[in-house]
This record gives C-alpha cells, sequence and structure tokens, in this order.
C-alpha cells in the first residue's frame, strides 16, 4: 500500500455559518411507516437498524400513522399540548425576567418541549428522573407548581434551594426530580446507581436520565452505559440531540460519524433513534422503554433528534456562531405546531381553542410570576439569610461551621 | 474479644453492617467473589448474597457515580476503590456530587457513602501504589475524613462511618492491615496478636467521628498524627527519650481541635507527623489551627514531618518514608529551641 494521502488532522465543521444560507437538505428522514415496532423484550442484536433509523408516528400533513403509533386519546394530546404551552409561556416569562434584571441568568427548552412533556407523560408518576437543565418540561407535565419553580430561578425567600443554586438547576423530590447539577453528564450515571437499587429492592418504579449530545463524550455517559449493562439497571437513558453544544456543532461531539444512538450498539443495550419533534413518537419509543425495563429487561437508550430553538442560555448569542433561521427550516418542525394540527386534523381542536389556550397559558405564568415576585427577586429581594449557607453542608452542623457561621455575623 | 487485625476488624464491621441494615451494600472492583485485594470483604458474598457484596466494572468515577444514585434512593452504598492512588476518576462524584448534593438540593437528597480506599506506603508500591491524599479531601466540604491506626479503631469508626448520614473517606494504611509498623522496615514484622488494640470485640460497637485518642501521655512536646504514623511517632518518642504527647486524630474532618488545643497548650510545642507530601498537605491546616489557638503556650516553632514533596519513590521508598529518625529529629529541635 502506498499510504497516500498523508494523514490529515480533521476538525469538523458545521456545513453552514452565520452569513449563509441554511440548508437540512443532507439529512435523511424517514417516513412513519419505514420502521417497525418490535416487542418491548426483543434482542438488541435484531434492532440495530432503530439506531439509525428515525422512529416518527406523526407525518407531514399531522396524521398519526405507522407501527409506532400509540394511540392517544384525544384528551391526553390536549393535555399534552397545554404543557407544551405552559412550558413555552413559562420560558417566555422567565427569560424576559432575566432580562429585566430579576435573577442571573435562564435556560429555555424552545423547539424541545415534545421531549420532556412526552416522555413525563410516558413515564408513571413515581418513576425517578435525572434531567439536565433543559428538561423543565418534566416538572410541568407533572404538574409540579409554577411558583415554586419560579422562587428558585429569582432566589427569593420561598427558593427550597436557599439561594445555593443557579438558576433553572431545580430539584424535589416530592416531584421525583434529581437535583440538576452544574457538572454535565454526572446524573446520566446517577440514574443507573438509582435504578439498581430499585431493581435491588424489586421496585417496580425506574429511573430516567437525560443529557445532551454534546455531554455523551463525558466519561459518566461511558460510565452509564457500562454499568447498566452489566447490572441490566430499569433506566431510560435519553440522549437530546438538539444538534448544538452552545457553540460547538454535534460533529465536534463524533456526530459525523454515527449516530449517538449508535453509541449503546457496543454495550448490547437496545438503542432507539427517534423525531424528538414528535409528541406521539417521543410518547412511544418512551413508552417501549419503560416497558422493557419494568420488565427486567434492563435500559434502553434513546436518541431525541431536535434542534435548539433558541440561545444556549440567556448569556449566549447564537449569531455568532450558526445562520439565522435555521430553526425555521428544520425540517421535523415545530413540537408545539405539529401537536397542534394533529388534533386539529383529529377534529379535536381548532383555531380558536388554540387561541385561549395560549391565553390561558399566559395568564397562568403572569400570575404565577405576580405571585413568586411577592416572595422576593434576585434583584430586590428577600432571599434567604446569610446563615442559612452554613446548614446541609452536613446533616448536623459540625463546631467548624457553627464558628464561621458566628464569625460571619449569624 | 478476640485478636483481629486491622483486615478482619474492618470485615468484621462490613459482616455486621450488612446484617444490621438491609439497605447496605457494598461492591468495588474485585470485593464480591473473591474479597477484595487485600481480602477485606472475604466471605461476606458467601454469606450475604450477590446482590450486597458484589464486583464492579474497573470504572471509579462509574462506581461513585452508581453510589450516589443509590443514596439517593435510599441504600447506604459502601464501595472499596482499589487504592487511595485510583481514586482520582472519581474525585468529580465524590466532589462535585456526593459532598454537594444535601446542600445543593436544601436538604432533600443526601449521598450516605462510604469510601473505604487503602493508603500509604512500605509495601514497595512506587507512586501507584502508596499515595495518601487525604488533603485532597479534607479541603472539599461536605465530605467526613477519617483514617484509623489500628484494629479496634478501624472496626468502630467503619461502623461510625457506615451509619453516618454523609458521605465518608475512610483511609486504611495499608501497611497496618496486618500489624503495626513503626518505621523500621529492616526489623522484623509483628503482628495485631499482642498489641492491645488488636483486641477486637466481636460484636457491634461504634467509634465516635471527631474525636481524637490519646496515643501516649506526655508533657514537653504535642506529636499530632494518624494512621501509620502514629506507630512511628511512638517508635520515635521511645528512641529521643523526649516525653511527647501523642495525639491519634482518627478523625480529620470533622476534627477534634479541643483536644489539640487542649494538649499543645499544656506542653507548649508541637510536632505534626504525616505520611503525605508537606505542600498543602493536612498538616499545614493543622499548624494553623495551633497557631491560632495556642499562639501564646508556644516555646518553640511549629514543625511537620511529612513524605518529601516527590512522588512515591518505588526502590527508594524508605528514603521517602518520613520514618522515626525524622520525627525524633524534629522532637529535639523543639525540645532544643526553647
Ligand atoms: C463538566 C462540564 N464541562 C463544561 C460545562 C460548560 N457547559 C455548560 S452547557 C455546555 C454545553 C452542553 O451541550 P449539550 O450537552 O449538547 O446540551 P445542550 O446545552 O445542548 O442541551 C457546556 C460546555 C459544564 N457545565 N460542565
Amino acid at each position: 500500500m502506498k499510504n497516500e494521502p498523508l494523514p490529515q488532522l480533521h476538525i469538523p465543521e458545521p456545513l453552514h455559518r452565520p452569513g449563509d444560507r441554511p440548508d437540512f437538505g443532507y439529512l435523511n428522514i424517514p417516513e412513519p411507516a419505514d420502521t417497525a415496532c418490535p416487542d418491548p423484550l426483543v434482542r438488541p442484536s435484531e434492532i440495530r437498524d432503530l439506531a439509525f433509523s428515525l422512529i416518527r408516528v406523526l407525518d407531514a400533513d399531522g396524521i398519526a400513522t405507522g407501527a409506532w403509533n400509540p394511540k392517544l386519546l384525544p384528551e391526553l394530546l390536549r393535555r399534552a399540548l397545554a404543557a407544551i404551552l405552559l412550558t413555552r409561556a413559562y420560558d417566555d416569562r422567565m427569560y424576559r425576567g432575566q432580562r429585566q434584571g430579576k435573577t442571573s441568568f435562564y435556560m429555555k427548552c424552545t423547539g424541545e418541549e415534545a421531549i420532556a412533556v412526552g416522555q413525563a407523560f410516558a413515564l408513571s408518576r413515581d418513576d425517578m428522573l435525572f434531567p439536565t437543565y433543559r428538561q423543565q418540561g418534566l416538572l410541568i407535565a407533572r404538574d409540579w407548581s409554577l411558583v415554586d419553580m419560579m422562587c428558585q430561578v429569582y432566589s427569593n425567600s420561598r427558593d427550597r434551594l436557599k439561594g445555593r443554586q443557579m438558576p433553572v438547576f431545580y430539584s424535589s423530590k416530592e416531584a421525583g426530580f434529581f437535583s440538576i447539577s452544574g457538572n454535565l453528564g454526572t446524573q446520566f450515571s446517577q440514574a443507573v446507581g438509582w435504578a439498581m437499587a430499585a431493581a435491588y429492592k424489586h421496585d417496580n418504579r425506574i429511573a430516567a436520565a437525560w443529557i445532551g449530545e454534546g455531554a455523551t463524550a463525558e466519561p459518566d455517559f461511558h460510565h452509564a452505559l457500562t454499568f447498566a449493562s452489566i447490572f441490566k439497571a430499569p433506566v431510560i437513558l435519553n440522549v437530546v440531540n438538539n444538534q448544538w453544544a452552545i457553540s460547538s456543532f454535534s460533529g465536534i461531539a463524533g456526530a459525523e460519524q454515527t449516530t449517538f444512538a449508535a453509541r449503546a450498539l457496543g454495550f448490547g443495550i437496545p438503542a432507539l433513534r427517534v423525531d424528538g419533534n414528535d409528541l406521539l413518537a417521543v410518547y412511544a419509543v418512551t413508552r417501549w422503554a419503560a416497558d422493557r425495563a419494568r420488565s427486567n429487561g434492563g435500559p434502553t437508550l434513546i436518541e431525541l433528534f431536535s434542534y435548539r430553538a433558541d440561545a444556549h442560555s440567556s448569556s449566549d448569542d447564537p449569531s455568532k456562531y450558526r445562520p439565522k433561521g435555521e430553526a425555521d427550516i428544520w425540517p421535523l418542525g415545530d413540537p408545539m405546531l405539529r401537536l397542534k394540527q394533529h388534533l386539529i386534523r383529529l377534529g379535536e381542536w381548532s383555531e380558536a381553542r388554540h387561541s385561549v389556550a395560549e391565553a390561558e397559558a399566559t395568564e397562568r405564568v403572569r400570575a404565577a410570576d405576580r405571585e413568586a415576585q411577592s416572595y422576593g427577586t434576585l434583584s430586590d429581594g428577600p432571599g434567604h439569610s446569610p446563615g442559612t449557607m452554613f446548614e446541609d453542608v452536613f446533616k448536623e452542623m459540625p463546631l467548624h461551621l457553627r464558628r464561621q457561621r458566628q464569625q460571619a455575623g449569624y | 474479644m478476640a485478636a483481629m487485625t486491622m483486615v478482619q476488624a474492618i470485615n468484621s464491621a462490613l459482616d455486621i453492617c450488612l446484617t444490621r441494615d438491609p439497605d447496605v451494600v457494598i461492591f468495588g472492583e474485585d470485593v464480591g467473589y473473591f474479597g477484595g485485594v487485600f481480602r477485606c470483604t472475604e466471605g461476606l458474598q458467601r454469606k450475604h448474597g450477590r446482590t450486597r457484596t458484589f464486583d464492579t466494572p474497573i470504572a471509579e468515577g462509574g462506581i461513585l457515580a452508581v453510589a450516589v444514585g443509590m443514596g439517593a434512593y435510599g441504600l447506604r452504598p459502601v464501595v472499596e476503590i482499589q487504592f487511595a492512588d485510583y481514586i482520582y476518576p472519581a474525585t468529580d462524584q465524590l466532589i462535585s456530587e456526593a459532598a454537594r448534593l444535601r446542600h445543593r438540593s436544601g436538604g432533600e437528597f443526601s449521598a450516605p457513602i462510604t469510601v473505604r480506599t487503602p493508603c500509604g506506603g512500605g509495601i514497595y508500591g512506587g507512586q501507584t501504589h502508596s499515595q495518601s491524599p487525604e488533603a485532597i479531601f479534607t479541603h472539599v466540604c461536605g465530605i467526613k475524613t477519617v483514617m484509623p491506626s489500628n484494629p479496634y479503631d478501624a472496626k468502630g469508626l467503619l461502623i461510625s462511618a457506615i451509619e453516618d448520614d454523609d458521605p465518608v473517606i475512610f483511609f486504611e494504611p495499608k501497611r497496618l492491615y496486618n500489624g503495626p509498623f513503626d518505621g523500621h522496615h529492616n526489623r522484623p514484622v509483628t503482628s495485631w496478636t499482642n498489641h492491645p488494640l488488636g483486641e477486637v470485640p466481636a460484636e457491634y460497637y461504634r467509634v465516635e467521628l471527631g474525636k481524637a485518642s490519646t496515643a501516649r501521655q506526655g508533657s514537653t512536646v504535642t506529636v499530632l498524627a494518624y494512621g501509620t504514623m502514629v506507630h512511628v511517632a511512638l517508635a520515635a518518642v521511645e528512641e529521643s527519650g523526649v516525653d511527647a504527647e501523642i495525639l491519634d486524630l482518627r478523625t480529620l474532618v470533622p476534627l477534634d481541635l479541643d483536644a489539640i488545643v487542649e494538649s499543645v497548650r499544656k506542653t507548649g510545642r508541637c510536632v505534626i507527623v504525616h505520611e503525605a507530601t508537606l505542600t498543602g498537605g493536612f498538616g499545614a491546616e493543622l499548624a494553623a489551627l495551633v497557631q491560632e489557638h495556642c499562639f501564646y503556650s508556644l516555646y518553640a516553632p511549629i514543625l511537620r514531618v511529612a513524605g518529601w514533596d516527590t512522588p512515591y519513590p518505588h526502590a527508594l521508598e524508605w528514603s521517602y518514608f518520613p520514618g522515626p529518625a525524622r520525627v525524633a529529629d524534629a522532637l529535639r529541635q523543639v525540645m532544643e529551641a526553647s
């Protein structure tokens, strides 16, 4: 062999940068009828193709078809749509609050709402969730108090986390929502530990974890798959592939060579790749994985293919690294509009009802915000006393911390 | 009472905790069927079942991560990191997660994990089987740090650590597993059999975390030591003839500051001994505390005797190890300074 050309260092680069005309023509998007739905207890080796395909239920006209159609009742679909609308209204309001200086930071999940909402509906209320900062829809779909969430964002006197965590790093044991970490990926392998504990106790609750495609490069992702596979943990491992990790496109996390779902194949874990903007498909795959886990079938990895339609966070300006308008031409569309279209097609919804529902969501958020702000904001207080900082470091405060608290004047 | 090695004492503590509490689970590399490379978990799987003591893949970060998740569920995991030198892949899960979880969740979630790990040199382990990284963890708020020096304490402290609702790192000086070691590596190995602290009750008992013990009473110098260095200090006192009081700290966080202050105010001198490297070691913290609390009682500068600031060398480990001669020198020095 001639060994030519010489090796060249490959630095992945997205197809389009600011100033370019965005185009997703290169994406291969199958139709709902193209993917079969196996039995949840299938051997992973028999469904390897699902790691490279894209499971979909809603077609371009908003009709639910194909083997994965979960055949959900219109009532459930309307509740899911309401949760999406509420999540969006909540995000808009809190983002504006950040811009007005009422808090330091905010992160939206625009364009990804069908993931958290669809998965929350597909799981049991007492399944344990190990989310990232972009699954606020889980709390909202579980009917968690908006006021409680807002108090966390404002770090005010009713913040259950006592002003200790950055905005959106929610935690609620009662909601089955694990404390969000700032260290990317750590929750992924912890969820496996929780699931192992549940299996140890013959508990039929399962765990579900989320991670961004960018953070799959962290060792915790590898640990999660390794331990889940070896110990057959009842856990659903979700990779939210929203194409961007702050300013790095998915190629920097490995997407040029294979899919994120395919990462599971080497571990013998079944992998499903799903249209993350199709609430029905998201629901169906989650239900499939939950059934598998609850029947001692072990873990499933799900790649939820989506697009981060807004900035990474309130500190980010995506116009610096990607073309404007990509979200508008994203071929999998807007998850809210697709669900709305589907309901209208079913004759179970209308433009008029939608306008009313949108107004209701906005009003609910506004009322919650008024109440939350009455308990304080980061800018104007009141917050918790600085003396509380010394609590919860240990279960009981050791002498050196009591002395330091006294020294600090509390 | 029975004579036990430190390995047997640790094994007994683990056995008792598995028996008393169905939420205790033990896991780590080679700890299951085989019983651990130092044999501390020997027989536990056979006695208590496979789901209670089991082998994990070689992924320290994964071991700690699943322990955090199990803790959040309500279990009480006891994990073994095969050598303290291999704890670094787990530091993110330890420092950012286990140690912070209670605080960041407003007290709703916690990680009642015990991390057992053999530390220290003297077994020709070179730089990758000899380290004492306790100061990395004493610097982390939210974690307790323990290092016993004998079988009796090891058992009682380990039971307390496992029953504690906060994460605890439990360092086991591997050179002490099978006998007390005073640093005279050329002399015949002694066993725990005839040592008073090798007498260990078979039943349940606790040694409270955060309490030092007096390994030797004395009047002119206070030696602060823990782990193997307690025995080295005892030898150094014998050989130097200095009437030193030796405090075995046992727990570094929370620290028994009152015991330290009481002793140094009495003796007026202080020598700190640890096997870990000097700079930024726990001795620096101890020196600062003694200075803050006992300055007006001191007749001499506080001295530290520690491992050199180099990696632990394989063939030259006895030149590295802060043995009795170096400790004795420090004792004489503080006596001569005043
Ligand atoms: C261990 C760690 N490294 C880096 C960061 C900084 N950081 C925060 S979010 C982010 C991008 C994450 O992207 P991805 O995982 O794709 O999730 P997304 O934000 O797209 O939802 C980075 C690098 C961090 N929080 N933690």
